[in-house]
């Protein structure tokens, strides 16, 4: 696994006169040259508008843009290709179910089932939605500093939801959810399911049919793949009983100045030029983590995450947020009175590339009496000699501040 | 290993980073200001009791970086029995050192170890917190509240752009 490194050429630099140790990968992880160079291909050879389009290199475009979705539907068994949208990222994905699924089917005193443990990108959508439809927001507990979900009363919360929408992978926590149960309990109480798996995605592989939900979300960039990309899963029935999500080109059937009627899923919910070479990028980026084995990549994750945890849970007068087993490929800690800006400040100093903050999921941090942590996110090209070397930096910098 | 940020970091600071003083919140009816860098999350609360035009006395309390509890220390230390036309000018100096490096202003003192502070201007914020709370607890408005209101307080965005 470790070779794989010398696929991503940003990895192979100096930070500050340091060889470079990214752990920033939960925000977003380093493309391979098997991602650029299909993107910076499709703007040489092929570029051109996709769909309508006669002559040969719109032709190519629209090949390749409407193979990736074929290719996305392979990637995550998918029964077709209609049940892929493209869009620029989860964050955009979440909002469109909110928005094109909300406006049909959400109704005054109606529930949405969250956790507290969500992005808030799986929050604030909900949020706009529920004030506007006079709904209600309902949250699944975390446990406490072990990063669980308290199912305890999920039964209970579960009764009389309209939606439920969970995290696959925590990103703050390394927590890592029982998505097929909590899908079954809440097909059971008659709930529609959204996954966000925005942590999960490329990390893991990933089988939305028998995970059981509804809708899916995930963006390239955190699997490898280019920015301002991403995809919403939706089962096909559900996607036909949507409004449109934005109005404009492509997303039609016929326009009349009167009205207009819709494409059929998934082009009805893409309007506008899409982010075409964006979906080369994907396509690259899938081939290129199936190429590994996604469950290659998940075992040197899990690893990774656990050699972590421990390593870390050795400094004195740390606090690690999240399970002791179990975990995903990342760490967040409090590292005793020193604070996460400085942590990461005096971290970049000697070239490690960590991120600290609340990790956009502030309700989290404040239930668990912390302002900001630290984080540090692995891949597939993360070795353990890395983790050795944070943990020796970490050290240095708690006695940095103690002098 | 990280000799090179002593300028920033340096020995005064990290000590009242770790041990702040006036570190505690003050009984009403006491001021309380709301002070908060959404850039790194620090929040400061900063009492001050006023004694006529001077501060009589004055505490902080809070979470953030080494940068602006340090900062929240020393300012509390140096506003302490001074009038609010004295800390007004205390604020232009300290302001003008920590974005352009300039530490020649009369009565700094002490605060002159923030002049490192320039040289990474995404830490000016955390420098100036605790003083923009102080302006706006001199300047009362709406953020001049008792204790027992702060809760509900409007928290003035505190930082430069």
């Amino acid at each position: 696994m470790e070779a794989r490194r010398l696929d991503f050429p940003a990895l192979d630099q100096d930070v500050n006169g340091n060889r470079l140790v990214y752990l920033d990968n939960a925000a977003t992880t380093q493309k391979p040259r098997a991602v650029i160079g299909e993107i910076r291909r499709f703007y040489e050879r092929d570029n051109s508008n996709v769909h309508r389009g006669v002559h040969e290199l719109s032709n190519r475009a629209t090949l390749g843009y409407e193979g990736a979705r074929k290719r996305a539907a392979e990637f995550l068994n998918a029964t077709s290709a209609e049940e892929i949208i493209f869009t620029r990222g989860t964050t955009e994905s979440i909002n469109l179910v909110a928005s094109a699924w909300g406006a049909r089917h959400l109704r005054r005193g109606d529930r949405i089932l969250l956790t507290e443990m969500e992005h808030h990108s799986n929050l604030i959508p909900w949020q706009l939605l529920a004030a506007r439809a006079g709904a209600r927001l309902d949250f699944v507990p975390v446990t406490g500093d072990e990063g669980l979900l308290d199912l305890g009363r999920i039964d209970e919360l579960l009764d009389g939801t309209r939606l439920f929408a969970f995290t696959h992978i925590s990103n703050a926590l390394g927590t890592v959810n029982p998505v097929g149960e909590l899908c079954r309990r809440a097909k059971a109480a008659g709930a529609v399911t959204l996954v966000d798996a925005a942590q999960s995605a490329g990390h893991a592989p990933l089988n939305v049919r028998e995970i059981g939900c509804d809708f899916l979300a995930l963006s390239a960039h955190k699997m490898a793949g280019p920015t301002g990309m991403g995809l919403l899963y939706g089962r096909r029935e559900l996607l036909e009983a949507m409004d449109p999500y934005q109005g404009g080109g492509e997303m039609i059937s016929s326009v009349d100045f009167g009205g207009s009627t819709w494409a059929a899923v998934p082009h009805k919910f893409e309007a506008g030029t899409p982010d075409i070479s964006g979906a080369f990028g994907l396509r690259a980026a899938m081939d290129y983590l199936d190429g590994i084995g996604r469950d290659r990549i998940l075992e040197h994750d899990r690893a990774l995450g656990a050699y972590a945890y421990a390593r870390l849970a050795e400094i004195p007068g740390i606090r690690l947020l999240g399970p002791a087993e179990g975990r995903a490929g990342l760490v967040s800690f409090v590292l005793g009175d020193v604070h996460a800006h400085d942590v990461v400040m005096l971290a970049d100093r000697v070239g490690i590339a960590l991120r600290g903050g609340h990790h956009c999921t502030q309700p989290l941090h404040r239930k668990l009496g912390v302002e900001s942590t630290t984080r540090a996110s692995f891949y597939l090209y993360n070795t353990a000699e890395e983790i050795d070397r944070l943990a020796d930096v970490l050290r240095e910098i708690k006695r940095y501040f103690s002098r | 290993m990280f000799e090179d940020l002593d300028e920033l970091y340096q020995e005064v600071i990290r000590e009242h980073s770790t041990h702040p003083r006036n570190f505690r919140a003050l009984p009403s009816p006491a001021r309380a200001v709301d002070g908060h860098n959404p850039l790194c999350g620090d929040q400061v609360r900063l009492y001050v009791a006023m004694d006529g035009d001077r501060v009589a006395d004055v505490g902080f309390t809070g979470q953030g970086c080494a940068i602006s509890r340090a900062s929240a220390s020393m300012m509390t230390e140096a506003i302490k029995g001074k009038s609010r036309e004295e800390i007004r000018r205390a604020f232009d100096s300290f302001h003008e050192m920590v974005t352009t490096g300039r530490s020649d202003a009369k009565g700094l003192g002490k605060l002159t170890v923030f002049s490192g502070v320039h040289k990474y201007p995404v830490r000016v914020k955390c420098a100036m917190l605790a003083w923009h709370a102080a302006i706006a607890a001199m300047e009362g408005g709406v953020a001049e509240v008792s204790t027992e209101q702060a809760e509900e307080a409007p928290s003035p965005k505190g930082g430069e752009a």
